[in-house]
């Protein structure tokens, strides 16, 4: 059996920062990248089942640009044999449907048995992908999985779905399935150095929407259920900052507590 | 196209609150635009709900038989869709909710229709739906049109719309749902622990605790500081997740809401937006954190950018 697993390179503003000039969004130089956290424990679940099982492979895929290949091989470093990014021009500005689109054809491709994705990435939180893939491949689907359940073969796996207020809610789902993975539902490990040394050299397919028999319609902004007009830096909060050293600063906030307290 | 139309949610018997928001949003949507304002309700029983959703505004409430009573993402999903190729609304709102993260992006590609999650604020630009939600982990803001789109779904932030209370005179409809295989089956509810310990909802005074505490080790000294000050110890998800405290400390959209907190003192929290769901409403906010730009300080009242050891540590003498 096989484990898709689509994760995504994200981006990190700096503290300080610039917008581009046409307001379409953050000057790149101002980006740092890494893979979005939720997915560092999507692809620990898959390579869990992978290696409590005999013949499971775990595939990471991204729709990204050449450094992407870095979040792969972050992935790759911990297990799995080989990765797939989807790149070219027209894919850039694509929303997270028309990704979740590119990812669906590679999902027919792969013929997984199911997919993992991270809930949300924790750039934008659209927490959308998972779900719209699912949707293309018309599969069952739940998000929000905290807890799983599932033996290789069987027809349904069992999860957690965790709700507000910290309810869970157990369900069955048929299986293939989509499911996209929450936070603290396992322990991510850490690479290995062998294992990030290993990863430089395992293949990573780089596919392009037509290879994927997608036409350009049916990608980036053409591909996209919105369309980005502006990005703007948010009006501030009325925070009052407490300066000083840190003696100074730990005194007035002491002050400000007791006063607080003694007022209520 | 014009409508708009609202999802209620329910668990566990109960209307969530994000039920009400969303026909608050409607409104304002409704004030801007005049057109017809449709809140739709699936349940086993819908008349149970429907009642409660007769709210100032509302033209028309349409109730939905589902064949069971819990969520079910394959029953929703094509009952609302079917429900909007109907009513064709220019507008769908769905709360930004655990039930609404699976089935509002499959609803949006089946149907083609505009789409955009997490929004928290919406406006017409002439007849164009403009929709705003944060980008870069909330240090900005982006603005999203849906061009050539009939009908635009969106999912809508919780705690930023006052929900509506006061009763209207709406119109009860009913509406058939297609009928689908399920492919979920609701198991059961597993309710959180309790910890034993304490129930954070009550506390009014908070010292919480999140990633910038760095170590497992340090959790200790801060519990010595929250007890010196004689305020109870919460959390974020990291320090719950990997075990330093319970869940029940938890605060945050997958944990607790501190409905009662009047002082809320942020110890190295950056301040998510789902943590931010169950905290913001204090109104005497204090964060400290070394990032200046961390979106806590959207919402605090004080706030120090510094080293929080530091600070912590001369909390103390102020507290023997």
């Amino acid at each position: 059996m096989k484990i898709l697993v689509p994760i995504k390179q994200i981006a990190v503003l700096d503290e300080d920062f610039e917008l581009l000039d046409d307001g379409m969004g953050a000057n790149p130089d101002f980006l740092d990248y890494e893979l979005n956290e939720w997915d560092d424990y999507s692809y620990e679940e898959a390579l869990r089942i992978m290696e409590a099982n005999e013949g499971v492979e775990v595939v990471p895929v991204t729709v990204g640009p050449e450094q992407a290949d870095d979040a792969l091989r972050q992935c790759l470093a911990k297990g799995g044999e080989r990765g797939i990014r989807v790149w070219d021009d027209a894919v850039e500005g694509s929303d997270p449907c028309a990704i979740a689109r590119i990812l669906a054809k590679v999902a027919e491709r792969e013929q997984p048995d199911l997919v993992f994705t991270g809930t949300l990435s924790s750039d934008h939180s659209f927490a959308q992908t998972g779900m719209s893939l699912a949707a293309y491949l018309g599969w069952p689907h739940t998000a929000v999985v905290n807890r799983l359940e599932f033996k290789p073969g069987e027809s349904k796996a069992t999860v957690h779905r965790e709700l507000e207020g910290g309810v869970e809610e157990k369900m069955a789902i048929d299986v293939p399935a989509v499911l996209t993975i929450q936070l603290g539902i396992n322990e991510p490990r850490y690479a290995s150095l062998r294992g990030i040394k290993q990863a430089k050299s395992k293949e990573i397919e780089v596919l392009s929407h037509e290879d994927l028999g997608l036409s350009d319609e049916d990608v980036g902004v053409k591909g996209s259920l919105s369309q980005l007009r502006r990005m703007e830096v948010p009006e501030k909060g009325q925070a009052e900052f407490i300066e000083g050293t840190p003696a100074e600063q730990a005194s007035r906030l002491a002050e400000i507590i007791k006063e607080l307290k003694g007022a209520a | 196209m014009s409508g708009i139309l609202t999802i209620s949610e329910h668990r566990q018997g109960e209307l969530t609150p994000a039920s009400f928001e969303v026909v608050s949003a409607a409104r304002e949507l409704k004030a801007e635009k005049d057109q017809k304002l449709m809140v739709a309700i699936l349940a086993s029983d819908p008349d149970k709900y429907a009642k409660q959703l007769n709210l100032e505004g509302v033209d028309e409430i349409i109730r939905i038989k589902t064949p069971e009573e819990e969520f079910q993402v394959d029953a929703y999903e094509a009952a609302i869709r079917e429900l909007i190729e109907d009513r064709r609304p220019s507008v769908a709102l769905v709360p930004h909710s655990v039930d609404a993260w699976s089935y509002a992006p499959v609803i949006a590609v089946r149907g083609d229709y505009g789409f955009a999650t997490d929004v928290f604020g919406i406006r017409y630009d002439g007849d164009d739906l403009v929709a705003t939600r944060a980008a870069y982990a909330e240090k900005l803001h982006m603005e999203l049109g849906f061009p050539g789109r009939e009908t635009v779904l969106l999912t809508v932030r919780g705690n930023v719309y006052k929900p509506v209370e006061s009763e209207g005179s709406a119109e009860m409809m009913d509406f058939d749902a297609p009928s689908v295989v399920a492919r979920t089956q609701h198991l059961e509810y597993i309710e959180p622990e309790s910890g034993g310990d304490v129930d954070i909802t009550q506390a009014e005074y908070m010292l919480s605790i999140g990633r910038g505490i760095e170590d497992e080790d340090n959790v200790e000294q801060f519990r010595e500081l929250t007890d010196l000050m004689g305020f109870t110890l919460g959390c974020s998800r990291p320090i719950a997740d990997s075990g330093w405290l319970p869940k029940s400390r938890q605060v945050g959209q997958s944990g607790k809401t501190v409905a009662n907190c009047k002082v809320y003192l942020a110890l190295g929290i950056s301040g998510s937006v789902q943590h931010l769901a169950g905290m913001k409403h204090v109104p005497n906010i204090i964060a400290i954190n070394k990032d200046p730009e961390a979106s806590i300080f959207s919402v605090a009242r004080f706030g120090i950018v510094g080293d929080l050891f530091e600070i912590a540590d001369e909390m103390k003498n102020h507290f023997e």
